[in-house]
């Protein structure tokens, strides 16, 4: 049950509306309870709950989304792009012609070839390509769909980031999860409908905007739920004040609240309740979400999470217990795949292979996790940077360490679950997987098809804002679907 | 008036609904628009066909056959393309096909007769300039207090609707403090007005609160919302930036009511007005609002020209309700913008540079002047005191006429910065840093020079505006620390390996800044605590430097080979090189580094007589530093300036002088893909008929040079570049049709909760038209009248009768109208973040009210910081009365905007905003009921009942209620507070340890004149008032 419904039971008990005259009740009633009846294109507040479940255009694969950003851009050619042409050209100059007109973030002069330090190997009945230092995602090759063929249009962290989760590399625009909150509203009734999780040393670099509703409605954007202190903002009562406390003073403010929309009849009134009630359910729900100590030591393995710790293990097993509760978007990050060789900590034999032994064994446990719950079917899963990474060594201080530059033309995700085919891979680039040749997969191109798996068609998910119809894919982004399911 | 009845009829038609059957602006227009005017539109004609008016439809392309045939779909080519399987006909050839009610609709519509308005945009209302009406006949003449009320009430009777009753005088001076100073009056303010029995009490009221120097902090904030204001510089590094004096300018400009014609001329180009004061230049930090990208490996480029398209985007929000960035990519699709205008509006923008301006108090600049009038006394005291000085002197000048050697500038023929540095070449062969600016870099610059026997290098430091303090370092104070120069010779330009050191013998430098000897970078040491350093103290900063390093043997480049340089700069702190040049000579032996200024060298060049005295003092200022026998007057005047002031520098434009940009259109708005040249100029649409006039006899659209044409507002032909001064008076002309319309409906919308147009950011063709079409020309019309006075028109619009209504919504009005547009009442709604804060800290006594200065930082829940991408940036509470100031002054980071005035919707200042939403969470809940910033409010609302709310629990509650609401609670809202007080009083009474911690904000020193049981509950009860929706809503 919705709140809003909760709520007007809740007064009916009360026999509020008996109270407040018949004519004021029954409108208010009406329009809580169909936010189509007094909906307007002009802008004007609608008094009815945004978040209330819409219908989607059409009937989806997927009912929620859990997204594993893998901020700083992981290297596309040590995990899924498996190029042997890199490893015999290792160390050579690569043509001037290839790099003629190109734009590097780094990168100076000629670069060289970089081969790979890991080796490739084919896994499950679909023989998919994966890097050995994937061992955990390897096992569920037949689960996943890899695309070797994203594209972006940006090269620097924020734009980006920005790119992939709002679809301009500006910030302003709201973000996926706030259209598809927007779009298809919650139905979870006592959490947010877009939770973001944060793991790793730094913040995403597009920080706060990569989850921001832009110029929807603030009660769309993501919100956190942090791993220290409050898990959400402000969510525990200030000290010596117990629930029981907080109980009375709700009951009292709702007394005093209804005083006051009897006298002036403001809508508005009626929903700040509601939203003072959700609070207080919260308040109930996000701890219990947040302990993991009574899941069972099996899932902990599998996972390779620890109660009462943080990190990305954590975070993925919050991620399958959020989809459970009905959260139609999930959102992680976990930062430090920058591996631009100019140091040990982003060098490709080390602080890389640090990040995949933190990631591999979550990420493909919550696949696993949720296909064994029945939960795969109706979640789609995707891993994935904001942009590639070149085929050349980046060589900033010629001091040894390996690794390569932000790479525009060419990168991999991997997907999984709701409405996604599983065990195929798609697309293929060049011999140095400097570019796309085959199923070219634009930024774009992946919104479209994510929303295409909710049930949303992407021309038609719009909000007019400044007399233009905004989309998340702006004018572009055609659905892939050689990849659905 | 023809043209208001049409609208009116228009806006009926809104309320009524929409309308049966296919209706082209809601059904056709924006198919046609996004499938089809790509391709058939003013931008490209494919097949030779435009579907963008109704007679190019009829007409068809080169097939011959229209597109459109009135009345029947089947012999309708458009029709027919959209609806055939034939792939190689089918239209829209990409994408998909069209939708099938998108299908039946146009076959509706053109089965109707294919009605199309001829819509010619000119004609839209809000391009024609306002006309002044009369205000009109009303039945209830009595109800009327000014002409405002006569353009409501006539709409209301015209619907049969009543106003509603006034206010009563509580509601009404809560309404007015919030809406003119954004602060709740104070218990004793609302007893004197109702108090009051004077007829003019409400008046007299109003002008109390429009004198009030907080009115400028309330008007100020909804500026800096459409200024997009922010501390930090937005994208990855969010590095934090100063420009609060321009918050402080604008909430003084709006304190003294500077006219808004002025407000906007010294926003857009304080800067370029004959003599301009500091103040002006400080305006001009609306400009400078925009994002910078500090991310290593950002392309320069690509985010100064994101940064004037979000000047463009602002200038349309702020002043012109033009959604302007829609012409970025292609010519506008609903108003009459083309792509060509919209660069030619960018033009204008293109050329300036982006110093920090440093602000000095009046006290500061004074002791500036008695200092160097102190310096220059002891100087002349100097040259009278020794007679054999002036022969010195006069010596040393005609040594030092000609700058020594010569040298041969060389163009770099390859160079990066690492890391992630971008150089960019300018026009004099120097290269300059921009953006990224890391804390130690390395760059390499490559030459073929062509040149033989070469005996030493120069080294320029040139200072430059964009960099910080003006450089010629990147540091906060323009310095720079060489640590170590090398030179070598090498095979490639990109190959390490097969390279040969060049020796170098000797470094000499113009300054050098004690412990930074130039000769530290050739010591062969690359740390970071040798090096060339040039900072001279703060009276001398922003000054060119030059290093001359000798080499050990001349050098003849081989042809095969080139000259690479090596400076690295370890120091940290961004101490590098903002912009340098490199010079050669074959001189033998070579000359040192010229130690005299250039501005020294210029004076010099001047005969002797024609010298002002000033002139030759200030040369006399240079030659003293360099002669032993004056050590005595050098000392005592460097002693001097020790006392130099230095203020905050502030973000400011400047006109660019050298390299200054040809603005061309980027194809598709790709700033990569440049493609003509366009000059400045204004969008045609918005042009008054007699500058289309002159425009039309004329050959050529622009004039060489980049004049505008004769006749366009506040022109004359020929007088030169058109700059941001010509914009910023064409867009306060009293011709523009836009701008007063525009600032109107946003004050209107402040007091209304919405506009008279819905959409402030947009009164294009697209737009809703505003509900009282008259009252908005009305209101604009009067504002020029009034002299662009704001003041005098909040005075008009509080003092309407429209105004004082009761915001109650009745079932009629309910029902009738639910969105007030027909103004039967007052709004009533939610007050804005910052003031959500305010209401708590004022009803609890902690606000501070001090006005101005640097932006406040109050606590932040830990780890909200650390979401931002880099480590936290350091938020270090304010002390004292800081950390209880406005909400206007808490500290913007544009990636972790604070998060209890985010929840309640202030924008983050990605962009400018015009209009914020409103929204309702449980979010929202959480934060009034557990930040700790509330808490506090409550406990100290409950410390200040229990101590002044008086003798019984019954008058604290009725003090406590009026401290929140401004009003006495009625009888059962009494009982429910007395209620709750009386359980938690009990509640408490054996826990004591519980109320202590519940009712001291230091629970280790709780206050020892109270009963702690009592402020305990009290404080449960205070966090019930200040959660009350009346306390968080403007009725």
């Amino acid at each position: 049950m919705n709140p809003t419904q909760e709520y007007l039971k809740l007064i009916t008990r009360r026999q509020f509306f008996r109270d407040c005259g018949t004519g004021l009740g029954t409108l208010a009633l009406a329009s809580l309870l169909n936010p189509e009846l007094f909906g307007s294109g002009t802008g004007a507040p609608a008094p009815a709950d945004p978040t209330l479940p819409r219908p989607p255009h059409f009937a989806p694969k997927a009912k929620h989304v859990i997204y594993l950003h893998m901020a700083g851009a992981p290297s596309q050619l040590d995990l899924f792009d498996y190029k042997p042409r890199l490893n015999e050209l290792d160390g050579q100059r690569v043509p001037e012609s290839l790099i003629q007109g190109e734009r590097f973030a780094f990168i100076k002069g000629v670069p060289r070839v970089l081969g790979s330090p890991h080796r490739f190997a084919r896994h499950g009945r679909s023989g998919q390509e994966i890097s050995s230092v994937l061992p955990h995602l390897a096992e569920i090759a037949d689960d996943i769909c890899i695309v070797r063929s994203m594209r972006t249009d940006q090269f620097n962290h924020a734009p980006a980031q920005l790119f992939v989760h709002t679809g301009s590399p500006r910030l302003g625009r709201p973000s996926m999860g706030s259209w598809i909150s927007y779009g298809l509203g919650s139905e979870c009734r006592d959490l947010p409908g877009f939770v973001v999780l944060v793991s790793g040393k730094n913040g995403p670099d597009g920080g706060t905007s990569l989850w921001g509703s832009g110029f929807l409605p603030t009660v769309h954007q993501g919100v956190p739920l942090r791993s220290k202190g409050d898990p959400v903002l402000f969510l525990s009562n200030p000290d010596g004040m117990d629930r029981a406390l907080r109980r009375q003073t709700l009951d009292t403010l709702e007394i005093l609240n209804r005083e006051t929309f009897q006298r002036v009849g403001d809508p508005e009134i009626v929903t700040r309740i509601a939203q003072f009630e959700m609070a207080y359910r919260m308040q109930a729900s996000v701890p219990e979400l947040m302990d993991l100590s009574r899941e069972p030591a099996a899932i902990h393995e599998m996972y390779g999470s620890e109660p009462g710790k943080s990190g990305f293990a954590n975070n993925c097993l919050l991620a399958r217990r959020l989809v459970e509760k009905g959260v139609r978007f999930v959102q992680l990050y976990h930062w430090g795949w920058d591996s631009h060789g100019d140091m040990k900590e982003n060098d490709l034999r080390y602080g890389f292979v640090d990040r995949c032994r933190e990631t591999d064994r979550p990420a493909a446990a919550l696949v696993k996790d949720l296909k064994q719950r029945g939960l795969l079917d109706s979640t789609l899963v995707i891993w994935g940077g904001e942009f590639g990474r070149t085929p050349m060594n980046e060589a900033r201080n010629k001091d040894g360490w390996i690794g390569r530059d932000h790479h525009p033309h060419a990168f991999s995700i991997w997907m999984a679950g709701g409405g996604i085919r599983p065990g195929i891979t798609w697309g293929a680039t060049d011999e140095l997987g400097y570019f796309v040749t085959e199923n070219p997969v634009h930024v774009h191109d992946l919104q479209a098809t994510i929303l295409h798996c909710l049930g949303l068609d992407h021309t038609r998910l719009t909000y007019r804002f400044q007399g233009r119809d905004f989309r998340l894919t702006d004018v572009h982004g055609e659905v892939v679907k050689g990849i659905l399911a | 008036m023809k043209d208001c009845r049409l609208w009116r009829v228009v806006a009926v038609l809104a309320l009524a609904g929409e309308l049966a059957g296919a209706d082209f602006t809601r059904d056709i227009a924006p198919v046609l628009t996004t499938r089809c005017s790509e391709c058939h539109g003013p931008d490209q004609q494919k097949a030779g066909l435009r579907l963008d008016s109704r007679a190019a439809a009829l007409q068809g392309g080169k097939s011959g056959k229209p597109a459109l045939v009135p009345g029947r779909p089947e012999q309708s080519e458009l029709f027919r393309r959209v609806t055939t399987t034939d792939r190689d006909e089918a239209m829209p050839p990409k994408g998909d096909r069209l939708r099938p009610e998108q299908i039946a609709a146009l076959k509706a519509w053109i089965e109707a007769g294919a009605d199309w308005p001829e819509n010619d945009p000119r004609r839209h209302w809000a391009f024609i300039p306002p006309q002044r009406p009369e205000p009109p006949a009303v039945k209830n003449r009595r109800w009327v207090r000014n002409p405002i009320d006569a353009f409501v009430l006539a709409r209301l009777e015209r619907e049969g609707l009543h106003p509603s009753p006034p206010a009563d005088r509580v509601t009404l001076i809560r309404r007015l403090s919030l809406d003119l100073i954004g602060l709740p009056p104070t218990p004793a303010e609302v007893d004197a007005f109702l108090a009051d029995p004077a007829p003019d009490a409400y008046e007299r009221l109003v002008e109390r609160l429009l004198a009030s120097p907080h009115y400028g902090e309330k008007w100020g904030r909804h500026w800096l919302d459409a200024a997009r204001y922010a501390d930090t510089n937005g994208y990855e590094k969010d590095q934090p930036r100063t420009i609060w004096p321009y918050r402080d300018w604008v909430i003084h400009a709006f304190n003294r009511d500077l006219p808004f014609d002025q407000f906007t001329i010294d926003q857009l180009a304080g800067d370029l007005l004959p003599d301009a004061t500091d103040d002006q230049v400080i305006a001009t930090g609306f400009l400078r609002n925009s994002m910078y990208n500090e991310e290593g490996g950002v392309d320069p480029e690509q985010f100064r020209v994101d940064a004037i398209v979000d000047r463009v985007d602002t200038i349309g929000k702020a002043f012109l309700g033009l959604t302007l960035a829609c012409a970025q990519c292609h010519s506008h699709k609903y108003d009459p913008i083309s792509q060509r205008e919209y660069y030619r509006f960018f033009a204008f923008l293109n050329n300036d540079d982006e110093p920090d301006f440093e602000v000095l108090t009046p006290e500061q600049r004074a002791k500036r002047r008695a200092l160097l009038e102190e310096a220059a006394a002891l100087e002349r005291e100097a040259l009278r005191a020794d007679p054999a000085l002036p022969a010195r002197l006069a010596a040393w000048e005609d040594a030092a006429r000609t700058a020594p050697g010569h040298w041969t500038v060389l163009k770099p023929d390859d160079w990066h910065g690492q890391p992630g540095v971008k150089l960019e070449l300018m026009s004099d062969h120097s290269l300059i840093a921009l953006a990224h600016n890391p804390g130690e870099a390395t760059y390499v610059v490559t030459f073929r020079p062509g040149l033989s026997n070469l005996t030493a290098l120069r080294l320029e430091a040139i200072p430059h505006p964009n960099q910080r303090a003006g450089g010629p370092g990147r540091s906060e104070n323009g310095n720079f620390v060489l640590s170590e120069l090398t030179v070598t010779l090498a095979t490639h330009r990109d190959d390490e390996s097969l390279e040969r050191r060049v020796p170098l013998r000797r470094a000499t430098a113009s300054f050098e800044q004690p412990g930074f000897p130039v000769a530290a970078a050739i010591d062969g040491t690359v740390t970071n605590r040798t090096g060339w350093a040039i900072d001279a103290g703060p009276h001398r900063r922003g000054q060119p430097q030059q290093a001359v390093f000798e080499l050990a043997e001349p050098l003849t480049v081989p042809t095969n080979l080139v000259l690479r340089l090596k400076l690295e700069h370890k120091y940290g702190g961004a101490h590098v090189l903002g912009r340098f040049r490199i010079a050669v000579t074959t001189d033998s032996p070579p000359a040192p580094a010229d130690p005299v200024p250039p501005a020294v060298r210029a004076l010099l060049a001047k005969p002797r007589e024609a010298r002002s005295e000033a002139e030759q003092l200030a040369i006399f200022r240079h030659y003293r530093t360099t002669d032993t026998n004056l050590a005595a007057l050098n000392a005592r005047i460097d002693a001097l300036f020790k006392d130099w002031p230095t203020g905050p520098r502030t973000l400011v434009l400047t006109n660019r002088v050298e390299d200054r940009r040809i603005t061309r259109i980027f194809a598709r708005g790709d700033f990569k893909r440049p493609t003509e040249p366009v000059t400045p100029g204004f969008p045609e649409v918005l042009l008054p008929a007699r500058a289309l006039a002159a425009r039309s006899t004329g050959v050529d659209r622009e004039v060489p040079g980049g004049g505008l044409e004769a006749g366009e507002p506040g022109r004359e032909a020929g007088s030169g570049p058109a700059t941001r001064l010509d914009l910023a008076r064409w867009i306060v002309s009293p011709e523009n049709p836009l701008t007063a319309r525009v600032i109107m409906n946003r004050v209107w919308q402040v007091y209304f909760g919405e506009g008279l147009v819905r959409t402030p950011e947009d009164f294009g063709t697209r737009a809703d038209p505003p509900t009282h079409p008259e009252l908005l020309d009305w209101l604009a019309t009067e504002f020029v009248q009034r002299g662009w006075s704001l003041k005098a028109m909040h005075r008009l619009i509080v003092t309407s009768a429209t105004y004082r209504q009761s915001s109650r919504l009745t079932p009629e009005l309910r029902e009738r109208d639910p969105y007030n547009r027909l103004l039967a009442r007052a709004a009533r709604f939610r007050v804005e973040a910052e003031t959500v804060r305010d209401i708590a800290l004022a009803a609890s006594g902690l606000l501070s009210l001090k006005i101005g200065g640097p932006s406040i930082f109050p606590p932040i829940p830990d780890g909200v910081l650390s979401l931002g991408y880099g480590a936290p940036m350091e938020w270090k509470v304010s002390p004292g009365e800081d950390k209880y100031r406005r909400g206007l002054y808490v500290f913007w980071k544009r990636t972790v905007p604070y998060p209890s005035l985010l929840v309640f919707d202030a924008p983050n200042a990605d962009f400018g905003c015009v209009r914020r939403v409103r929204s309702n969470t449980p979010l929202q809940a959480l934060t009034t009921l557990n930040d700790a910033v509330f808490h506090e409010a409550a406990q100290a609302l409950a410390l200040r009942v229990v101590r002044e709310g008086g003798p019984t629990e019954r008058a604290r509650a009725v003090y406590a209620f009026r401290r929140c609401t401004c009003r006495r609670p009625s009888a059962p809202e009494l009982e429910a507070l007395l209620r709750f007080v009386a359980e938690q009083r009990a509640y408490f009474e054996d826990r004591t340890a519980a109320a202590v911690r519940v009712a001291a904000a230091d629970p280790a020193n709780p206050p020892a004149d109270v009963n702690l049981h009592a402020v305990a509950a009290w404080t449960l009860a205070a966090r019930v008032l200040l959660n009350l929706d009346e306390t968080l809503t403007r009725e």
